[in-house]
This record gives C-alpha cells, sequence and structure tokens, in this order.
C-alpha cells in the first residue's frame, strides 16, 4: 500500500511495518571515522542488540538516531516512522515530535540528580503537554498516573519522593526505563543500559527491556558490551567493527569465528558468564 | 597483566631549561614589589610606632561610643540593607537570562562572545561611578544606591552564573532533550537544577557583600547608614562615628553569618 501524500513528493520511502531506517550514514570526529556507511532497517516489533569493541561506533549511532549529534555531511539520512531525524548533516526542524517517540537510556541514567524519581520520570510527559504546564512543572493528572504506574510497575515506586542521586544505580535505570514509558515512547534506544551495574541489576534491567518488548510490542536497539546478554535477550544482532557493519542476522547465526573476527582473539573476555566454545 | 622486565624507570626530574618559567614569575614578582616600594611610601611603615601618641588620642574618643541616637542608626541600617536587598534582587533577575546567554555550552559563539564583553564592561564600572550618574538622572536617595549596586551586581553574577553553568553535566540535559522536549525546558529541568546551589550561594554571597557596599554608597548621596556615616566623620563627631561603625559592624556580621549558614545548608 503506498502512503498518500501532497504536493513533494518525500525522497525517501519506508518499507512496510519499519519503524526505523539508517541510510548510509557516516561520523567523523577529527581523523577518526565513528560511523562509515552503516545501513540499517528495523521493523516494528524487534529487539536488536548493537555489540562491537570499544570505539566501534555503537554509541555513535544510537546517539545519531535521536540527533544527540549530527552526521557527516553526505547522501546519509536517518528516518524514524514517517518523519526524518536528519540528513545530510542537518538535524531535522521537526526532531523534537519525532524525539517524543523514541525513548532514550543512558549508560549514566542521565537522570537529573537533584529532582526527584518522581520529576525525573514525569519529564517525559515534557514533550507532550503545554508549554506553559511543561516549563512550570504542572503536571496533568494523567501524567501523574502514569508515572507512578511506571514506577510501580518496575518496583521502584517506593523511591517516588528520593532525589535521583540518592538511588542505586539499578533503581535510577529502572527510573530511566519509566520516563520513557510515560513518554509513550514506541522505539527504545538504550545505550550501554547494564555497562554500570551490578549483574544482578543488569539482568533486572535486560529482562524489563526484554518484556517492554515482547508485551508492550515496543521496538528496542540495545547496544551491549557483554556479548552473552546480548545472545540471551535479543533475536537480532548486529555488529559494528571500525564503524562498518559486519554482522547482521540473527543471534544463533553468531559463531565463535565470526565473535573473533569482531573482537579478536581475546573475545571471551566480552562474555560476563562465560563463552561458547 | 604481564609482568615488566628491565631497569626500573628513574623518579620524573625537571632540567633548569624547565624550571625557568617559575624562576622567572617568582623572580619578576619580586622585582615588582621592589619597584612598587617608593611609590607606595612603604618606608613610612615605622611612622605607624613613632606617631602612636596620635592614635592613641584619636582612638581614645572612638573607645566612648555615643548611642544615643541609636533608633535613628538602626533605621538608616535597616534602609541601606534594603537598598542592598533590591540591588541584588533586581541583579538576579537580569544575571539569569545573561549568565545563561553568556554559557558556552548554551548559547551560538555569535551572542555569548558579545555577551561576555558586555558583562565584562558592566563589571568594571565602578559603583561609586553609577551611583553619581543615577544620582543625576534620579536625583539622590536610595533608589538610585539600589541601580547602582544592580548594574554592577548584574555583570558579577551573571559571569558566576554562567561559569556554574558551563561545568555542568551534559547528561541529565541529554536525557531532558531525548524525551521530546524544547529547548526551555532543557534549560528548566535539566541546567537550572545543577546550578541551583551555586546560584543560589553566588546571589547570597553577593548579597553580603552589597550590603557593605551600599555602606559606602552613602558617600554620595545614596542614603542609609553611609550617608550618617560621613555627616558625623566630617562633623569630627567620633564618638557618634563609632556608634555607627558598631552597628555597621553588627548588621555585617549577622548578614555574613546568616547567610553562611543558609550556604553551607545548600551545598
Amino acid at each position: 500500500m503506498k502512503p498518500a501524500y501532497y504536493g513533494k513528493a518525500p525522497t525517501t520511502l519506508m518499507p512496510d511495518a519499519a519503524v526505523l531506517s539508517i541510510r548510509n550514514v557516516s561520523k567523523t570526529f577529527g581523523q577518526r571515522r565513528a560511523l562509515d556507511g552503516v545501513s540499517l532497517n528495523v521493523t516494528k516489533g524487534e529487539m536488536i542488540a548493537l555489540i562491537g569493541p570499544s570505539g566501534s561506533g555503537k554509541s555513535t549511532l544510537l546517539r545519531s538516531i535521536s540527533a544527540l549529534q549530527t552526521i557527516d555531511a553526505g547522501p546519509g539520512e536517518i528516518v524514524a516512522f514517517d518523519g526524518p531525524v536528519q540528513k545530510d548533516g542537518k538535524i531535522d526542524s521537526n526532531v523534537r515530535k519525532t524525539r517524543t517517540r523514541i525513548g532514550m537510556i543512558f549508560q549514566q541514567f542521565n537522570l537529573v540528580g537533584r529532582l526527584s524519581l518522581f520529576t525525573n520520570v514525569a519529564l517525559g510527559s515534557l514533550g507532550r503537554i503545554s508549554f506553559w504546564q511543561a516549563a512550570l512543572g504542572l503536571w496533568p493528572a494523567e501524567t501523574k498516573l502514569a508515572v507512578m504506574a511506571a514506577l510501580h510497575r518496575f518496583g521502584v515506586s517506593d523511591y517516588a519522593t528520593q532525589r535521583a542521586n540518592t538511588l542505586s544505580g539499578g533503581q535510577q535505570q529502572r527510573g530511566a526505563i519509566a520516563r520513557a514509558l510515560v513518554q509513550k515512547a514506541k522505539i527504545i534506544l538504550a545505550d550501554e543500559p547494564v555497562a554500570s551495574l551490578d549483574p544482578v541489576s543488569a539482568r533486572r534491567v535486560m529482562e524489563i527491556l526484554r518484556e517492554l518488548n515482547k508485551t508492550d510490542g515496543l521496538t528496542v536497539l540495545v547496544t551491549l558490551h557483554q556479548v552473552d546478554y546480548a545472545l540471551r535477550y535479543c533475536d537480532r544482532v548486529v555488529a559494528l567493527k571500525a564503524g562498518k557493519v559486519v554482522y547482521d542476522g540473527p543471534s544463533d547465526g553468531l559463531k565463535r569465528e565470526q565473535l573473533i573476527d569482531i573482537y579478536g582473539p581475546e573475545f571471551e573476555d566480552v562474555f560476563w558468564e562465560g563463552a561458547p566454545t | 597483566m604481564t609482568v615488566q622486565s628491565g631497569a626500573i624507570p628513574p623518579p620524573p626530574s625537571r632540567t633548569l631549561l624547565q624550571r625557568l618559567p617559575d624562576l622567572a614569575l617568582w623572580g619578576g614578582l619580586i622585582v615588582l614589589l621592589m619597584v612598587a616600594f617608593g611609590p607606595a611610601e612603604i618606608n613610612k611603615l615605622p611612622l605607624l610606632f613613632s606617631k602612636s601618641e596620635n592614635m592613641q588620642q584619636f582612638g581614645s574618643e572612638f573607645l566612648k561610643p555615643d548611642f544615643t541616637d541609636w533608633k535613628l542608626y538602626v533605621g538608616q541600617m535597616w534602609l541601606t540593607i534594603q537598598i542592598a536587598l533590591w540591588g541584588t534582587g533586581l541583579a538576579i533577575l537580569a544575571a539569569v537570562p545573561l549568565g545563561l546567554l553568556a554559557s558556552r555550552n548554551m548559547s551560538p559563539s555569535f551572542i555569548q562572545i558579545p555577551v561576555r564583553r558586555f558583562l565584562d564592561i558592566v563589571r568594571s564600572a565602578p559603583d561609586l561611578v553609577i551611583g553619581t550618574i543615577f544620582i543625576v538622572a534620579v536625583g539622590p536617595g536610595p533608589f538610585a544606591g539600589v541601580m547602582a549596586l544592580a548594574i554592577n551586581t548584574s555583570g558579577v553574577l551573571a559571569k558566576l552564573f554562567s561559569e556554574a553553568v558551563e561545568s555542568i553535566d551534559r547528561g541529565p540535559v541529554e536525557g531532558v532533550r531525548a524525551t521530546g522536549a524544547h529547548k526551555l525546558h532543557e534549560i528548566v529541568w535539566g541546567v537550572i537544577p545543577q546550578v541551583a546551589p551555586l546560584w543560589t550561594s553566588y546571589a547570597l554571597y553577593r548579597f553580603e557583600s552589597n550590603s557593605r557596599s551600599a555602606t559606602v554608597l552613602g558617600l554620595i548621596g545614596a542614603g542609609g547608614i553611609g550617608q550618617l556615616l560621613f555627616d558625623s566623620l566630617n562633623g569630627f563627631a567620633y564618638s557618634r562615628t563609632a556608634a555607627i561603625v558598631v552597628i555597621i559592624i553588627a548588621a555585617v556580621s549577622l548578614i555574613d553569618m546568616l547567610s553562611q549558614a543558609i550556604r553551607s545548608r545548600l551545598l
């Protein structure tokens, strides 16, 4: 089915059910190529792990998708839903609207430490409520209920009134996921969400992401440093090496040889709980 | 971890050439102090002791403070504090937007750099000069004092505010941005909570120093206790002067202690 449009034809068309399309994206920091012609299509409801050694461009790719940084000028573009995020090195002027549908989870949680957990999660509604409500923190009843429901769901509602910086890493990360839920995000981008957590909290966070994918139908794109987590929780794995996609396929297709190719002969180091033989 | 083989490298040491900049700096400072010795009349230092009987006579009058008009003094002190309060309050109102505009991580350089230069100019104009200009414009009295303090303080506070903003953690701001928030909401929710303790601390500190400056502004006719102080000093009424000084010291230390107590709770 072709979408109906008026006036100027969009330069880009997305295949049906695709929610995210990354086409030929490059990003250079000084002399270093962080992304080198990366293309990736993400379909609704997928759970994808983005793996690769440090500096392979995983975080750069996620940050480009939420337009927290620009990509290089050139043919590269990123499209989320039907809205362009950025193209030819320029962030689209409507990006705020697109961002409200993309939740971002960070390695360092990025909650505002001096605000309460409740307020931090309520910030998820900033893009949806009126300008003055948002500026003055007059959260509508609908937001308040959504915040408490999300906090309750992830078992941190007891800490709602506590300052975020008094909470443990795992509690903060669950708060950050609750913020994405209040945001009503359809895609969740998680940038090393478990790298700063202890193994128990890490598993809890990964299980929450998996549950959001399975029961809420959210599309999840998660960068992981622990390959065993990628294999256990994700259906599809995309591996980056020096800014290029070197593997894109089902997680059970990722064998020893590919891992050696991606991480080098010391690849066992990237497994927390034992490498495949 | 692999075990390193070979000799242990020697500890770091600096050659004479590397020490030269340090030596030049300290040497230059000593030369500068020696050059300034004559013009600053430091050779008069012994006079402090040889003419001590003059000081004793002067001091003995000071030791008998005359508090008969204390109600007037306290009233004028309160007026001075109110001048400082409004001078600082108006300055904070101006310094919040100016401070954000002057921050490298908040506004583009074609705004940030001119705002910085503008603040430099505002800051470098002394209170007394601005006060005199306002006395010409609005007549002598407390309002001229308020404006003099407000202008100078907004320059200082805006610079301090912008430095606080430049040292914030980008992460929480990006966290707010990723929700699709407006740029202003990023500032309200991502930036302000991070700088709030420092900003409050700077503003309180400026209130402290403004209540001292407001006293000096009395000199040019901006009202308050300062005007009384200079009137009695010019009338050689040293006992009255002493009483006024005691009240100023008491009030200023009270404000100091109060704002320090508040600041230590904030940080």
